[in-house]
């Protein structure tokens, strides 16, 4: 890279290209009529349940990626 | 209840004593000099991924947490799952925005936001709104985390006599003082290994006990429909847009905090946040399973007089003693950990921003120090005389209006991370309207934070935090060209663009790109 002075650009853009991925928890779990009902359930949760705890892992994932695309950049 | 519990008792004074313990021998823990603010107040900006991550977690679940929302679950259902929501959703916003508070922060030594405020605006005024809002807000927090200790201390079957909690108090007083952020640090080691132990086995007993979850859910879903007020367990039509607000308004507000500021900036550097974004969700999830305790409670047929207490009788009604015991341990030594951050962070607030600026321009550094040592005493004092003599039902509803005036700094101290685009008058005159609506809107629903706004025929029933947050939003965009035409000062800027992103390190055009150095520590 480019020593001591700020990264270019192109690598800026590249890397908030990356944070729109963090939309995305924002977009499944605000939308709630996604997911406001009963079926499918799960193990005995009804899909409202398991749906918020599914999320709790995508959402780690998700920034996880984000974390791991951004960090050389 | 008649008669005090001996083996959950014995086992609570156990915890609690380990606790007061570590809390005092935490000062000499990587010791510096805590006659200095960012050592008493920040721990020396050291902590790395893990304490970290057991510090903001055990700061921002709270003992209040793990009594009010199953008790919120128990009493109307699916829409207090908003706080599942809002836990998920909270962590990518930490991740895009707490990094560049952390590097602006150390750069220029603030210790608090409205520091950050004065900083980047240059405008004493803004930085006394930001003070003034998470003053307000913080200290009914402290009182609340008291009263989670006082429900569990209650359940040991103490009742409502008072020296339990004020001896609990008075050493969370005495460590906070002689330890400051450290002790915090080290008891929310103990907090998160207990609190998840309790949670835990909590899901898998329970349910074993009670006929597995589909049963839970089966109870639950026709307990709630037969109530005088009944509650779903599958969100209704009506209820999407106060679900939603509640989520994305809390999520906002929840880093805005001074107590999760705090937390934030005593990490050692931005990668520290980012990781803790990507492992923070593991409360998350304890957060999810304790939510469904309130299912729990009511498959369990718990019937109490006020639902504070549904997660002690839940407990009480299907642990033997000694576990219940624990439990509650758990849930007292998860109201140190916070009541100390806040108390502590609110005492920075009051030290740097109103105090030095407004009362005592020349104060020293070991001066500012022992002010914010004695100001943290007091606010305790303060929400303990709250507790044992006011009203808990004030103290609740302080708490909830405390959100909708988080969130009004959200524009100075958010935005301002990102741009100085908006004028520092314009700031202060929208976080006015927007603490003053936004009150008013929570009272006149008789201290309520969903309010059913008509706009052209229809109702929208929403949190009052983003309605007034939208107002206050609104004025500052319309005043900042007015301000600056008027030629109205904006203020100095002291800080640079470079200040808000991560150091880069020396060895970095040594380095090939994706092999980047480690930064920061582990």
């Amino acid at each position: 890279m480019t020593g001591n002075s700020p990264p270019p650009a192109s690598a800026r853009r590249l890397r908030r290209r990356w944070y729109l991925l963090l939309l995305l928890p924002y977009v499944f779990l605000l939308w709630v009529p996604l997911y406001a009902r009963q079926r499918p359930e799960l193990f005995g949760f009804p899909f409202f349940y398991w749906y918020q705890f599914l999320w709790i892992f995508l959402s780690a994932l998700l920034t996880g990626l984000v974390y791991r695309k951004t960090r050389a950049l | 209840m008649a008669g005090v519990n001996a083996p959950a008792t014995a086992v609570f004074a156990f915890f609690i004593v380990l606790v007061a313990v570590v809390g005092f021998f935490s000062g000499r823990w990587r010791s510096g000099d805590l006659g200095h603010i960012e050592e008493w107040g920040l721990a020396g900006r050291q902590f790395g991924t893990v304490v970290s991550w057991f510090l903001i977690g055990g700061d921002f679940y709270t003992a209040y947490t793990l009594i009010a929302v199953p008790a919120l679950v128990f009493g109307v259902g699916a829409s207090g799952f908003f706080a599942l929501v809002y836990t998920i959703i909270v962590y990518p916003f930490v991740f895009l925005v707490m990094p560049r508070l952390w590097n602006v922060s150390k750069r220029h030594n603030y210790v608090t936001l409205a520091d950050f405020a004065q900083g980047r605006y240059g405008s004493h005024w803004l930085a006394l709104a930001i003070a003034i809002s998470g003053i307000l807000a913080t200290m009914p927090y402290i009182a609340l985390q008291l009263v989670g200790m006082q429900v569990s201390i209650a359940a040991l079957g103490f009742g409502n006599t008072a020296w339990p909690l004020v001896a609990a108090f008075l050493i969370l007083a005495a460590f906070d003082y002689t330890s400051g952020m450290r002790a915090p640090a080290t008891i929310s080691l103990i907090k998160g290994v207990m609190v998840y132990g309790f949670v835990l086995a909590a899901v898998v007993w329970v349910p074993l006990k009670l006929g597995g979850y589909a049963h839970i859910f089966h109870v639950a879903a026709r307990t709630l429909a037969l109530r005088p007020k009944p509650g779903f367990l599958i969100l209704p039509h009506g209820q999407f847009t106060a679900f939603a607000t509640l989520a994305l308004g809390s999520a906002l507000a929840a880093f805005l905090y001074p107590h999760t500021a705090t937390s934030v900036l005593s990490s050692s550097s931005g990668t520290v946040i980012r990781r803790n974004a990507v492992l923070l969700p593991a409360y998350t999830f304890l957060l999810g399973l304790l939510a469904l305790l309130g299912y729990m409670a009511i498959a369990a047929g718990v019937s109490v007089h006020s639902t504070n207490d549904v997660v002690p009788a839940l407990f009480l009604k299907l642990f033997p003693s000694w576990f219940a015991g624990f439990c509650f341990a758990a849930i007292a030594v998860g109201g140190l950990v916070p009541a100390a951050i806040m108390s502590i962070a609110s005492s920075n607030l009051f030290t740097r921003n109103i105090y030095r600026p407004y009362l005592r321009p020349a104060l020293g550094r070991a001066e500012e120090a022992r002010v914010a040592k004695l100001v943290s005493l007091l606010i305790k004092f303060g929400a303990l005389a709250f507790v044992l003599w006011g009203n808990a039902t004030y103290v609740i509803n302080l708490q909830l209006l405390g959100g909708i005036w988080i969130l009004q700094t959200l524009p100075a101290i958010v935005f301002g991370l990102f741009r100085r685009w908006f004028h520092p008058l314009a700031l202060v005159v929208g976080w006015l309207a927007g603490m003053a609506v936004g009150t008013s809107m929570a009272w006149s629903q008789g201290i309520a934070t969903l309010y059913p706004l008509h706009i052209a025929g229809f109702t929208f029933t929403a949190y009052a935090a983003i309605d007034a947050l939208a107002l206050n939003l609104g004025l500052a965009l319309l005043l900042t060209p007015l301000l600056r035409r008027l030629g109205f000062a904006s203020g100095h800027d002291q800080t640079q663009p470079a200040d808000y992103e991560d150091p880069v390190p020396a060895l970095a055009g040594a380095v090939a790109l994706g092999a980047a150095p480690q930064r920061g520590g582990a």
